[in-house]
Parts: C-alpha cells; sequence; structure tokens
C-alpha cells in the first residue's frame, strides 16, 4: 500500500442519510501508537435527527481507569454503547488495537466489518449493565458459567469452578444457585459484574452501575469494582454519578456536555479546579444535591 | 342409549382418525408458527411481507372456507393432496398464522436488556436464540399457544364436511342410525371436552417447566432480605 | 385449468346476496353473543356460589367444545324435543353460545380492570348496587373491551360459513350449491374467500386503530 492512498470509509448503518467519512488511513494507522489501546474518531452519532455525539474523539490507554461524567442526556451511555457495538455510528471510527471496530480491510478498502470481525473485537470488551440483565431462567452460577462455555468454549468444569472462583470474590458463593430473582439489587449487579468479568475482557465498560441500586447497596458494588481496579490492569470505562467514587477510582476524568467532551483531566486537578464553565457549573449543582466530591 | 354401545368401535376408529389429524396438525402449526413468527420479528423486508400476506389470507378466511379451497379448487389446478395430507396441511397453516402473531409477541416481550446482555458476552446469533431468547420467550408464549392447540383440536370437525371420517363424521352416521342425535352428539362434546382439557393439562406442564427463575416477588422479597 | 372471469362475475350477485345472510347471522350472533357473554360474566361474580359454579363450568365446556358439533347438537336435537326453528335461528343461537362463552372472558378482564377505588367511591356515595355497574363499572370497564369483542365478531363473520352444514343459504352454501350444479369450483369459492377477506381485513385494520387509540389514552 503506498503512503498516498487514501481510503474512504463507509458509515455504518444506522438512520438516516448514511454519511462517507474519509480520512487518510495510513497515517492513522502510524499514529495509533502501542500504549493507546481504544481510539475514537470524530464519531458521529444521531437518532433521526437527534444529534447526540458530534466530532468526539477520544483515546484510551492500555489498562488506563477512564470515568466519564456530565448531566444527563450528554451522550455518556452512547459512549460505552458504540463500544460495545450495541449502536451503530454515522460518521467516523473507531480502533481498538489498531484495528477498526466497524469495518475492516478487505482489498485495501476499509468496508462494513463481517460478523466475525465485529465477535473478534468484541471478544476483547465486556459490559455491565445499569439494571443487571442477567438472564432470569439461569442460576447465578449458569449466569457466570454458561457463557464461558459457549462462546469461549471452556470445558463445563473449568467454566463452573472459574464461576464458583469469581462469585466467591464478589462474597456471593453461597448464593451460586440462586436465580436473579431471589437476589437482592446489589447481589445481582455483583453476579453481573463477576459474568463479564468471566469472559477475560481486556476493556470493561461499566455503565452507571450503581444508580438502580437502593443506597445501602451501593457500598457492597463499589467495593468489588475497587477490588478489580487493585488487582487486575484491564482498561475501565466507567459512567458514574458517584463523584467521590470516580476521584478515587480514576486516572483520568472526562467531563461530557452536549454530546461532546468539554474537559478532561486527572481526577484532582478536575474535581478542584476545573478550566470550563460548564464543568463548574455542573460540580456546583452535584454539590448542592449534597454529594461529596 | 344402549344401542350407542355397537357403535363404539366406529366412534373409536372416529376418535382415532381426530387424534392423527391433530397430532399432524399440531406440528405442522408449531413449525409454521415459529418460522414465521421469527421472520416477522426480525426478517429481510421482502420476506416479512411475504409472510404477512399469507397471515393476512388465512386469517381473514374461515378454516371451512380454506378447507373447501383445498379439496375442490387445488386438484382443479392439478394438486392432489391426499385427503388427509390436504387437511392437515390446512389446519397447520390456518392455526399456524395465529401462532406466528404469537410467536412474535413472545419474542418483542423479552426485555432488550436480555438481547444486549447476548451482545456483550459475544454469543453468536444461534447461541443467543437457543440458550437466552428462547427460553424466555416460550414461558410467554406457552398460554397462548395452548388455547390455540384447543382451537386446533376444535376446527378438526371441519375435515368431516370434506370426506375424512373422523370423529364428528362417524357420529354424523352413528346418528342417521340410530335416530338418536341427543346421546350421539352428547358422546362426542364429552370426549371433545376431555381432549381440550387433556391438551390444557398438557401445556399447564410445560409452562411450569419453562418457569424456571420466574419466582414470586415475595420470595424474591424473602431471599434479600437474608 | 384457468379462472374463468366472466363466470366468477356471472356468479357474483348470487355470493353478494348469500352474503347478506352472513351478516344477518353475524349480527344476530354477535347481539346474542355480547348480551350472554355480559350475563354470564356477572354470573361468574355473583355471591351465590352454585350460579358462579354452573355459568364457569357452562362457559368452560362451549369454549372447550367444537362449535360444528355444537351446531349440529342444536339443529337435529332441537326437533327432537318438539322446538322448531328455522335453520338461520338454530345458526345464530350456535354462534351466540359459543362466541359468548370467549366474549365473557373479555368482560371479566375488563371489569377487574376498573380500579377498587371506583367500587369503594360508589359504595361511600352510596350507589345501589345496579347503580355501581350501570353508571360507575361498565361505562368504564366497556370501551377498553371494544376491540376484544369486536375481534370475536370478526372470528364469528368468519365462522358463519359453517351455516352452510345446516342449509341456510349464506354465502358459503350458495358458492357450494353453484359448484354442484355447474362443477366449477374454483370460481365461487375463490370469490367467496375474496369476499370474505374483502369484508374482513378492514375491520380488522380499524379495530387495531381503535386498540391504538385506547392504549394511547390509557397512556
Ligand atoms: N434509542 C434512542 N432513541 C432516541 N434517542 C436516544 C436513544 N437513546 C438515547 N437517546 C438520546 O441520546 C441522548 C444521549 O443519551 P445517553 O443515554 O447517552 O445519555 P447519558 O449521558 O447516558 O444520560 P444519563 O445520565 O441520563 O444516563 C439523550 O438525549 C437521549 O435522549
Ligand atoms: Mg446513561
Amino acid at each position: 500500500m503506498t503512503g498516498k492512498t487514501n481510503l474512504s470509509i463507509k458509515a455504518v448503518g444506522g438512520t438516516g442519510s448514511s454519511q462517507v467519512a474519509e480520512f487518510p488511513y495510513r497515517e492513522t494507522r502510524l499514529a495509533q501508537s502501542a500504549d493507546k489501546q481504544v481510539e475514537f474518531r470524530s464519531i458521529e452519532k444521531r437518532y433521526g435527527h437527534h444529534q447526540v455525539l458530534s466530532d468526539l474523539s477520544l483515546s484510551i490507554k492500555r489498562g488506563e481507569k477512564l470515568s466519564l461524567i456530565g448531566p444527563s442526556g450528554s451522550g455518556k451511555t452512547t459512549v460505552l454503547r458504540i463500544l460495545m457495538t450495541l449502536e451503530t455510528i454515522q460518521g467516523g471510527s473507531i480502533w481498538i488495537d489498531g484495528k477498526p471496530l466497524w469495518h475492516e480491510e478487505r482489498n485495501g478498502q476499509l468496508v462494513k466489518a463481517s460478523q466475525q470481525h465485529l465477535r473478534r473485537q468484541r471478544a476483547k470488551i465486556g459490559m455491565v449493565f445499569q439494571h443487571f440483565n442477567l438472564f432470569p431462567h439461569m442460576t447465578a452460577l449458569e449466569n457466570i458459567s454458561q457463557p464461558q462455555r459457549i462462546v469461549l468454549g471452556r470445558p463445563r468444569v473449568e467454566a463452573d469452578v472459574q464461576a464458583l472462583e469469581l462469585l466467591d470474590m464478589v462474597g456471593l458463593r453461597e448464593r451460586a444457585h440462586h436465580y436473579p430473582a431471589q437476589l437482592s439489587g446489589g447481589q445481582k449487579q455483583r453476579v453481573a459484574i463477576a459474568r463479564a468479568l468471566a469472559m477475560k475482557p481486556e476493556i470493561m465498560l461499566f455503565d452507571e452501575i450503581t444508580s438502580a441500586l437502593d443506597p445501602e447497596l451501593v457500598e457492597e458494588v463499589l467495593n468489588v469494582l475497587r477490588e478489580i481496579g487493585r488487582t487486575s490492569d484491564m482498561t475501565m470505562l466507567l459512567v458514574t454519578h458517584e463523584m467521590t467514587f470516580a476521584k478515587e477510582f480514576s486516572d483520568r476524568v472526562l467531563f461530557m456536555d452536549g454530546g461532546r467532551i468539554v474537559e478532561e483531566g486527572e481526577p484532582d486537578q478536575l474535581f478542584s479546579a476545573p478550566t470550563q464553565d460548564r464543568t463548574r457549573s455542573f460540580l456546583r449543582k452535584i454539590i448542592a444535591a449534597g454529594q461529596r466530591i | 342409549m344402549s344401542q350407542l354401545y355397537s357403535f363404539l368401535p366406529m366412534l373409536l376408529q372416529g376418535l382415532v382418525t381426530t387424534i392423527q389429524i391433530t397430532v399432524v396438525a399440531a406440528v405442522i402449526a408449531t413449525v409454521v408458527a415459529t418460522v414465521c413468527g421469527v421472520i416477522r420479528y426480525s426478517g429481510w423486508w421482502p420476506l416479512r411481507a411475504i409472510v404477512g400476506i399469507y397471515i393476512e389470507i388465512f386469517r381473514g378466511t374461515s378454516c371451512y372456507v380454506q378447507l373447501f379451497w383445498a379439496f375442490f379448487v387445488l386438484p382443479l389446478l392439478g394438486v392432489t393432496l391426499s385427503p388427509f395430507a390436504a387437511a392437515v396441511v390446512v389446519i397447520g397453516l390456518n392455526v399456524g398464522s395465529y401462532g406466528s402473531e404469537v410467536v412474535r409477541g413472545a419474542l418483542k416481550a423479552v426485555p432488550r436488556g436480555q438481547w444486549e446482555a447476548c451482545v456483550a458476552l459475544n454469543y453468536s446469533t444461534w447461541h443467543k436464540y437457543r440458550y437466552v431468547i428462547v427460553p424466555q420467550a416460550m414461558r410467554l408464549a406457552i398460554a397462548p399457544m395452548a388455547n390455540l392447540m384447543v382451537d386446533l383440536l376444535k376446527i378438526t370437525p371441519l375435515v368431516s364436511l370434506v370426506t375424512i371420517s373422523d370423529l364428528t363424521y362417524e357420529a354424523m352416521v352413528v346418528r342417521q342410525q340410530t335416530g338418536n342425535s341427543f346421546a350421539t352428539f352428547l358422546t362426542i362434546l364429552v370426549v371433545y371436552f376431555v381432549l381440550s382439557s387433556a391438551i390444557i393439562a398438557v401445556f399447564r406442564r410445560l409452562e411450569i417447566h419453562f418457569s424456571r427463575g420466574a419466582e414470586t416477588f415475595a420470595t424474591n422479597k424473602e431471599a434479600a432480605a437474608t | 385449468m384457468t379462472f374463468d372471469f366472466d363466470f366468477a362475475l356471472q356468479v357474483l350477485p348470487d355470493l353478494v346476496r348469500g352474503f347478506a345472510i352472513t351478516i344477518q347471522a353475524t349480527v344476530g350472533g354477535s347481539v346474542l353473543a355480547l348480551a350472554l357473554g355480559l350475563a354470564f360474566a356477572l354470573a361468574n361474580r355473583s355471591e351465590n356460589r352454585l350460579l358462579r359454579v354452573c355459568s364457569g363450568s357452562a362457559s368452560e365446556f362451549l369454549r372447550r367444545t367444537p362449535l360444528l358439533v355444537q351446531l349440529f347438537f342444536i339443529f337435529y336435537v332441537l326437533p327432537d324435543v318438539g322446538i322448531v326453528i328455522p335453520p338461520i335461528w338454530a345458526g345464530i343461537l350456535a354462534l351466540g353460545l359459543h362466541s359468548s362463552a370467549y366474549m365473557s372472558e373479555v368482560y371479566r378482564a375488563g371489569i377487574e380492570a376498573v380500579p377498587k377505588g371506583q367500587w369503594e367511591a360508589a359504595l361511600a356515595l352510596n350507589y345501589h348496587p345496579v347503580q355501581t355497574w350501570r353508571r360507575v363499572i361498565l361505562p368504564q370497564a366497556i370501551p377498553p373491551m371494544v376491540p376484544a369483542l369486536g375481534n370475536y365478531v370478526v372470528l364469528m363473520f368468519k365462522e358463519t360459513a359453517l351455516l352452510a352444514v345446516i342449509t341456510v343459504p349464506e354465502a358459503m352454501n350458495t358458492a357450494r350449491d353453484i359448484g354442484n350444479s355447474t362443477y366449477q369450483y374454483t370460481e365461487p369459492v375463490t370469490v367467496v374467500g375474496i369476499l370474505y377477506l374483502l369484508i374482513s381485513i378492514p375491520v380488522v385494520l380499524a379495530l387495531r386503530f381503535i386498540e391504538r387509540r385506547v392504549h394511547q389514552e390509557a397512556a
């Protein structure tokens, strides 16, 4: 491939007019340095005529713990859902380990990714949802062990052992044979975390995993997150309204508003000395609502 | 009443035919309902449109008209089926058209989060349906399916109008020979009632089987408290 | 073998006349079913246990046995016990009875959907039970039932084809007679099928529209 070729990327799926985002393919690849595990490049996301993300660029280092904060509707969830391939994009591209997520290279052209390509890329990513999304017809143990068996092809015994170890880690070993309907919200969310971990992702996405919980159950889930943060070098991307936790846990915090990244920085800097007015007013509201930062 | 006993073998013969038709048509209806329901839920649009037309045609006319058409018109168009085959295909397609809406509804009722969890866990399409969606949709589809299967049994007497010797046909013969309409029809009404009840009982068992994990709110609370 | 359009056109007027009878039977059966269904629903809620059990098992029996056999029963047994009525009345009776068992379930669900507070308010205002039903409960319960009841009417409309077997000269019977005398079944039976679709599909679409409206108002 010569250095001059400009490859065009077809926008993938989505509603409305499909746009064509063009960019110099080769340069991008060179720019992808080793420590950048995930890269969003000029992402455009619309629902019908409603622009949710505009020209959003973001790169995440391997092993980084990144928190996304911002007012409701600012597009935080959308960022995670796009990375998990739960939403399509209308423009831009996403790169994981130097390979595009929604596209793949065929005959020197970037074309819409095949199912195999998507599945290969997805295998690196895990997600924990706000509303758990445990499978109601399976016990806690089955919820954790079945995906390992059918997706990763692990033998049953190995998958069950792994599942029990993870249940141990989240403090729910004795709940192994309970169905989700028999667990409290906090317990469900801990099982869901264990289920995602069992797939050994390199990147984990957490979308407000404590906001559907009663206040007294929040801490037990956050403790599990602390434990993971301490013991693993996974890249972690979390959307949260728990500012104290974001400050303590993350290497970097992003403040989003209106589908753009307004400000980013190390937690100490961003929380104590924000440079943007919008960040300041958001943090003031949070404090007024009673949270300590 | 006693003279009816001598006609019992005839009625039994008819009963066997009725059961055969019911079972074969039920299998056809279930397959058709599943395939068409999945297409209606998530198919490629031209396929979805074709299935939609099939459903509207079969739901818009009486099964009697459809049977009559299959028996008297299809042969004239050069399609010859045995009466039994024509009967089970028409009944199967008729009930299947209602069933596909049941299947579509059940798939739609599986919460979005379940589909999304499958993406996040990287399930293949086959595994997604096999292990997550179908088991949950089954639980929702079983009660309406039970009703449909009772409906299916109840339209089988129509085959007596197109020369098949099912239970109702034999009853008509017995009635003519004995002149005892009351006893004859009461007998087979009871038989149909028992068959319907058996179908409902079987589906209740199935429903219990597929309700794994669907605990009551009370047990949920209880467990959470401990 | 092709479709003979001229012949189809030629038999069309007879078939349309047949449909007039089909519609008469549907209207008659619906009126009976709507009234009897409500009676079943009220009896099922009655405080008299015997009445409850009787109406419950009667409607269950009607739901679990075939319409065609019920039709035969009424058509052949009534004359035996000295009740001679025209075939169309026997047909309306069978259609109405069969359908009422289903409609009673619609009424039941609709009545149960009226909030408990409405009963309590009526009691607190010292309404007579009849007034409570007539002025408070049924006016709220019935509008949301319209789509479901309508679907059973459409179902009955299609099932009137069965009356052909008890010599009622409705559309299907007319088509069969034409076939028997001319040996041309394709055209009359196909035309009957199309006429059924032409009537039932618009009604079903209208019912779906009403259903959406009812849902929107509830939301
Ligand atoms: N499926 C959808 N269809 C249409 N609009 C949507 C859809 N999902 C999200 N949106 C819109 O996209 C915008 C961003 O949503 P997103 O869920 O990403 O916000 P968020 O920052 O996660 O907010 P919150 O803090 O409330 O979770 C919102 O305005 C929302 O209304
Ligand atoms: Mg969100």
